[in-house]
């Protein structure tokens, strides 16, 4: 469960205030708004990129709001991916776990799983300059997954897709998600993509989040 | 409603212009600082013979010149590495209070006349305080002499080849996208983990480009080393100041072997590292 209390959040002059909402485990969430209502702000404060100001964040129940990106286990797609260029694909998805040191043939089996799940076995030997769009989503998808993560923070990921890779990635989503049962929040401004795939819909709209379900 | 036009458009007053004088003015700027360069080497070239080439090159205190050139230079280059990646990581990632001061203090060794830099040395390892001098606390304490010694000119390149390499590697990690580093710290990463990783093998190229700018600036350092180092054969004689010193006996000819066996050098380091830059970019 992801929860924020009252959180405020300052991005230079841009300011984001009083913000609170709550995402059930296991949920798809989607995040609406318009461009520049602080949607990619909002993100980088709950993975810890972005320091708050005010307010707390809760996650799986531990309060989170001032620990380090890499003690919140947050799976973090940007919307500009950022690869890594000198890396392999099958580097970018042992990333993770060779930083947290898992043991050679579990690293392995993990990659296989991921490589299958995804539908990038063929392309485990490339690196990131001889990837195409989709492919590059795919591999930034995998390696957030890689290590288990209890949520996965999706920054508007089909927005600079062709319609065809689009439809292929959002099916993609959906199939990971029933796979894994990871809690989701994906944050874009496409409506046909958001009631494609949202089982709860938010909107951030005048510095407020808006559930209209609740 | 538009109106229509009150006349055909003129096929008379419009053709297409010719490229040609563009680009042989960008070539005839261009090109003629090329040439010169080829003509400054040129005319070292024809002034010289490969006898007396041979000849300067025999010269035992030549020889230990070359060897001093050498490691000075490639000691300088690492060390300016050294101390460039860090510095040049900070002033590019962190925003902090200071900042502005410490870019311009980088740069001043840059912008100083040469022997205003080795007067500064002297008088830094020669300043008493309350009696005390660098100096002579190194000799007593270390019996590690700098100041006309091998180490003052190893300072003497340092101080100017470091600046150098800290712009190139600030340049570099300007290029590098902070984002990835931002996504390593969500994967697990600490700051540290995250620039060796993921910032580092990408600035690999850069380094290589630094380094091969210091070496190279620290190859034709002279200023700062004629004041703090002195030019005594056999012991702080480096290619630069050999040249220096044959002129001021009149050889001529000896000192354009050396400048030639420089320009050489030079070129060879060039042409290594600019190799090794192409085989390391992604």
């Amino acid at each position: 469960m992801i929860e924020l209390h009252n959180v405020t959040i300052r991005a230079g002059t841009f300011i984001l205030q009083h913000l609170s909402c709550q995402i059930p485990d296991g949920c798809y969430a989607v995040l609406m708004g318009r461009t520049g209502t602080g949607k990619t702000t909002l993100l980088e404060a709950i993975c810890g990129l972005r320091t708050v100001q005010a307010g707390e964040i809760h996650l799986q129940g531990k309060r989170m709001t001032q620990a380090r990106p890499a003690e919140r286990e947050i799976g973090y797609v940007p919307q500009d991916l950022a690869l890594f260029p000198t890396m392999t694909v099958r580097e970018h998805l042992e990333f993770a776990l060779r930083v947290r040191r898992w043991p050679i043939t579990a690293l392995k089996r993990r990659v296989d799983e991921l490589a299958q799940l995804l539908q990038i076995e063929h392309l485990l030997a490339r690196r990131v300059p001889a990837l195409s769009g989709g492919e590059s989503q795919r591999i930034a998808i995998g390696r957030a997954l890689s290590f288990q993560p209890s949520l996965l923070l999706l920054d508007e990921p089909l927005s600079a897709l062709d319609e065809e890779t689009r439809d292929q990635v959002q099916l993609l989503l959906q199939k990971m998600h029933q796979a894994t049962g990871v809690t989701v929040l994906h944050v874009t401004h496409n409506r046909r993509e958001a009631m494609q795939l949202a089982d709860r819909l938010y909107l951030l709209e005048a510095g407020k989040i808006l559930c209209p379900e609740e | 409603m538009s109106n229509p036009p009150q006349s055909e458009p003129s096929t008379r007053t419009f053709r297409h212009r010719s490229d040609f004088p563009f680009l042989a003015a960008m070539w005839g700027l261009g090109g003629s600082y090329v040439l010169l360069v080829l003509l400054l080497i040129i005319a070292d070239a024809v002034r010289t013979s490969p006898r007396h080439l041979g000849e300067a090159l025999l010269k035992p205190e030549i020889q230990a010149a070359v060897l001093l050139t050498l490691k000075t230079c490639t000691l300088s280059a690492i060390l300016s590495l050294w101390v460039a990646l860090p510095l040049a990581y900070l002033l590019s990632r962190q925003h902090f209070p200071g900042r502005f001061l410490i870019d311009i203090l980088v740069d001043i060794p840059l912008v100083l006349p040469p022997l205003v830099l080795g007067l500064s040395l002297l008088m830094l390892f020669h300043l008493s305080l309350d009696g005390w001098k660098l100096e002579s606390w190194l000799r007593a304490s270390f019996e590690f002499p700098v100041t006309y010694h091998v180490p003052s000119i190893v300072l003497a390149q340092f101080v100017v080849t470091a600046s150098f390499a800290i712009r190139t590697l600030r340049v570099t990690f300007d290029r590098i996208d902070p984002r990835a580093e931002d996504v390593a710290r969500t994967l697990g990463c600490s700051r540290g983990q995250a620039f060796f990783r993921v910032c580092l093998p990408q600035a690999v190229p850069g380094m290589l480009t630094a380094f091969t700018i210091a070496w190279a600036r620290a190859l034709g350092e002279f200023g700062p080393i004629l004041v703090f180092s002195g030019t005594t054969p056999f012991r702080t004689e480096v290619l630069s100041t050999a040249i220096y010193l044959e002129l001021g006996i009149g050889h001529l000819e000896s000192a354009i072997a050396i400048s030639l066996l420089m320009i050489a050098l030079a070129v060879l380091v060039l042409v290594i590292l600019r190799c090794l830059g192409d085989w390391t970019a992604p």
